[in-house]
């Protein structure tokens, strides 16, 4: 039992001592603001959690920033680094707003469904682009991802100021948005259904994404396919020795990780949005993801409390600013949390020399150095 | 009329390359010694904002740039902590460089300025051209009005970089430890510190061209100003495969094609802006793909280096 517990404190330490140290840095900002981080991190956690109807608008945060989690955890256990959540989002999100009007003579049940397959099926070609350059040609994902989300952005802008613009389909005035998303193709509400929700807007996809991250873990840790993308992203030489195709395996997991994070765009619209703006910048989404994926130990199951905390941070951040504290203070403890997680070394350097210490103490030989649980994460 | 209109294009494509060749240049020397640098989009974002709060608080542009180029160094220090001394995944912090600048940024605008969004003007700006000669030049001397301190320093450090790079001992040193730095370290070459010293000069070089498009350009910082220019920067560097020279013509290029982007209707042309600017990053795809000659990283870029300790 004390070696299970112990077990579980060496995986747990890492993204809990991050956390830890982003919140501590936060008060130092919050003190140099001249307020009291107690009251300040009262409100947050009031904001997102006090009431039925915060607890609605925090888990309505939690959905894309769990999928697009989701979406870089199966990258890193392949060995990959897919920072093209965005671009994957943005374009699974725009494909869904054209498919939505095109097709909404469709019934609500038949609708919906064929419309998220849509986002995953756009999202999935977004990523495979990048999945296949690296698998046939060994192109670096990460160039090829960043450079993809840019020009996501720049063709979503272009659809969106011509060909799914209301001006263009309705006749209407030309506006910075694209047509809405019909009636018939929307996620239901949960507030439609348990009134105690109140005014917010969390809708049936946070079912969707919790029942996707059980799935994603199932396909990890008990079929064929998640077994050989572990194999590629531990070691693509040894998996290859074994009879891996690190190519298609390379490919598929750049394929589903692109299908989540389009996965994320397409619910984000069905379920509130209802529509893609013409915008300068990415909408974040994805990068976020990155840090759900890292807090998260890129397990499945781990990226549910993961992107708990940053929906907690987001929608606790009004509340704050209402106590009169810098809204921004949220996203620098996100920021510090990454910069903690990026440098996990420093905690493995703390736990090696405090185990040098007590095998010299033995009189012991050197033991083998801590796992690297930043990017191939825990079973 | 149409050579004004050419020369007003050329410009102004100059203009807009500056800030992504300063960035570019900083790219080259943090992944030639094998740090890759995806946070060259948030070192501008400190280097913009800095610039323009010292500005403020002295009056003198010029101590905004030294300004910009500390705290660009500052930022870029954690980068080499984070990837050099604890062996971290490069990518992971650079990213959470660009979103701790954006998030401090907009941290200390409120809580200096007590406003979010933009900075108010700043006292002093260094928007004009500083050799007032050129300009007497027939034909091309309207050009040099357009052109400020930094495209100066920009053009001048390409050859710096070059020669650094390629004709000093430091330089070859500087390559062997991004190409292979076990060999590099058995001839007695400091891996750390030479990736050290580059990743700090890409500190610099990214601050200066945040300071580049602020006071440089608008002479205020206003948030999202950087707006991907980091990662265009990055592009640019990859587009003109590790080289100073090559990243030179890379920017050149995608500053062009900005300047059509914003000149387009004045000479009637009629392609969407958003292909336009889509031009550096499918045309840094491409090559990389191998289309028009084949662009390859360094060989050791992105890996940790770990010392034996025998």
């Amino acid at each position: 039992m004390r070696e299970k517990l112990l077990n579980m404190w060496s995986v747990l330490k890492l993204p809990l001592i991050a956390v830890l140290v982003g919140f501590l840095v936060g008060a130092v900002c919050i003190l140099a603001a001249g307020s009291n981080p107690v009251t300040a991190y009262v409100a947050l956690f009031k904001g997102s959690l006090a009431s039925i109807p915060s607890i609605g608008e925090t888990l309505y945060k939690v959905t894309p920033i769990l999928l697009t989690g989701l979406a870089a955890a199966i990258g890193f256990r392949c060995g990959l680094f897919n920072i093209g959540g965005e671009g994957q989002y943005v374009i699974a999100a725009i494909s869904t707003v054209a498919a939505a009007w095109y097709f909404q003579w469709m019934p609500h049940f038949i609708l919906v469904p064929f419309l998220l397959l849509i986002g995953i099926m756009a999202g999935g070609f977004w990523g495979g682009i990048a999945g296949i350059l690296k698998a046939k040609m060994g192109i670096n994902e990460v160039i090829t991802t960043i450079m993809l989300n840019w020009t996501a952005l720049y063709l979503s802008n272009y659809l969106v100021r011509t060909v799914l613009n209301p001006a263009t389909i309705l006749g209407s005035t030309p506006r910075g948005h694209s047509v809405i998303v019909p009636e018939v193709a929307r996620l239901g509400k949960l507030r439609d259904v348990i009134p105690a929700f109140g005014f917010s807007s969390v809708h049936s996809g946070i079912f969707i994404a919790l029942g996707v991250a059980v799935v994603m873990w199932f396909l990890l840790f008990k079929t064929t396919l998640g077994y050989e993308i572990r194999g590629v992203g531990l070691n693509h030489q040894a998996a290859e020795y074994g009879g891996i195709s690190s190519a298609k395996n390379t490919f598929l997991a750049m394929f589903i990780s692109g299908g989540l994070a389009g996965l994320a765009g397409s619910i984000q619209m069905l379920g509130l949005v209802y529509m893609v703006n013409q915008s300068t910048e990415l909408p974040g989404y994805g990068f976020t993801g990155l840090s759900v994926a890292l807090v998260g130990l890129s397990h499945p199951l781990g990226c549910i409390p993961a992107a708990l905390l940053f929906g907690i941070l987001e929608n606790g951040s009004r509340q704050m600013q209402l106590a009169g504290i810098p809204k921004e203070i949220t996203a620098i403890i996100s920021a510090v949390i990454l910069v903690f997680v990026a440098g996990s070394l420093l905690l493995k350097y703390g736990s090696n020399w405090y185990e040098k210490q007590k095998m010299k103490k033995q009189g012991l030989k050197q033991g083998s150095p801590v796992m690297d649980a930043t990017t191939k994460g825990v079973e | 009329m149409n050579s004004m209109i050419a020369l007003a294009v050329i410009a102004s494509a100059i203009r807009l390359a500056t800030p992504l060749l300063l960035a570019a240049l900083g790219g080259v020397f943090s992944e030639r010694s094998g740090v890759v640098n995806i946070g060259l989009e948030g070192i501008m974002i400190f280097g913009a904002f800095f610039s323009v709060w010292f500005t403020h608080m002295t009056g003198n542009a010029w101590v905004g740039v030294v300004a910009a180029m500390v705290f660009g160094v500052v930022a870029a220090s954690l980068l080499a902590v984070i990837s050099i001394n604890l062996k971290g995944n490069q990518i992971i912090a650079g990213t959470a460089i660009n979103l701790l600048a954006a998030a401090l940024t907009a941290f200390f605008l409120e809580l200096i300025w007590h406003r979010s969004g933009s900075t108010p003007i700043c006292p002093d700006m260094l928007t004009s051209n500083p050799f007032r000669l050129l300009e007497g030049i027939p034909l091309i001397g309207s050009l040099f009005k357009q052109f400020t301190p930094f495209v100066y320093l920009a053009f001048a450090l390409v050859f710096v970089t070059y020669y650094v790079l390629w004709k000093t001992p430091w330089g070859l040193h500087v390559r062997a430890v991004g190409e292979h730095p076990k060999a590099a370290d058995t001839v007695g070459i400091g891996v750390y510190k030479t990736r050290w010293t580059c990743v700090l000069i890409s500190g610099v070089l990214a601050g200066l061209a945040g300071a580049c498009l602020s006071i440089g350009t608008v002479g205020l910082f206003r948030e999202g100003m950087v707006a991907g220019k980091g990662f265009i920067a990055l592009a640019a560097m990859v587009f003109g495969k590790w080289h100073p020279a090559g990243s030179l013509g890379a920017c050149l290029f995608f500053g062009l094609c900005s300047a059509i982007q914003i000149q387009a209707q004045s000479f009637g042309l009629n392609v969407p802006s958003e292909f336009l600017a889509m031009v550096p990053y499918v045309a840094t795809i491409i090559v990389l793909i191998g289309v028009v000659g084949k662009a390859v990283a360094p060989k050791a870029d992105g890996q940790p280096y770990e010392k034996d300790e025998a």
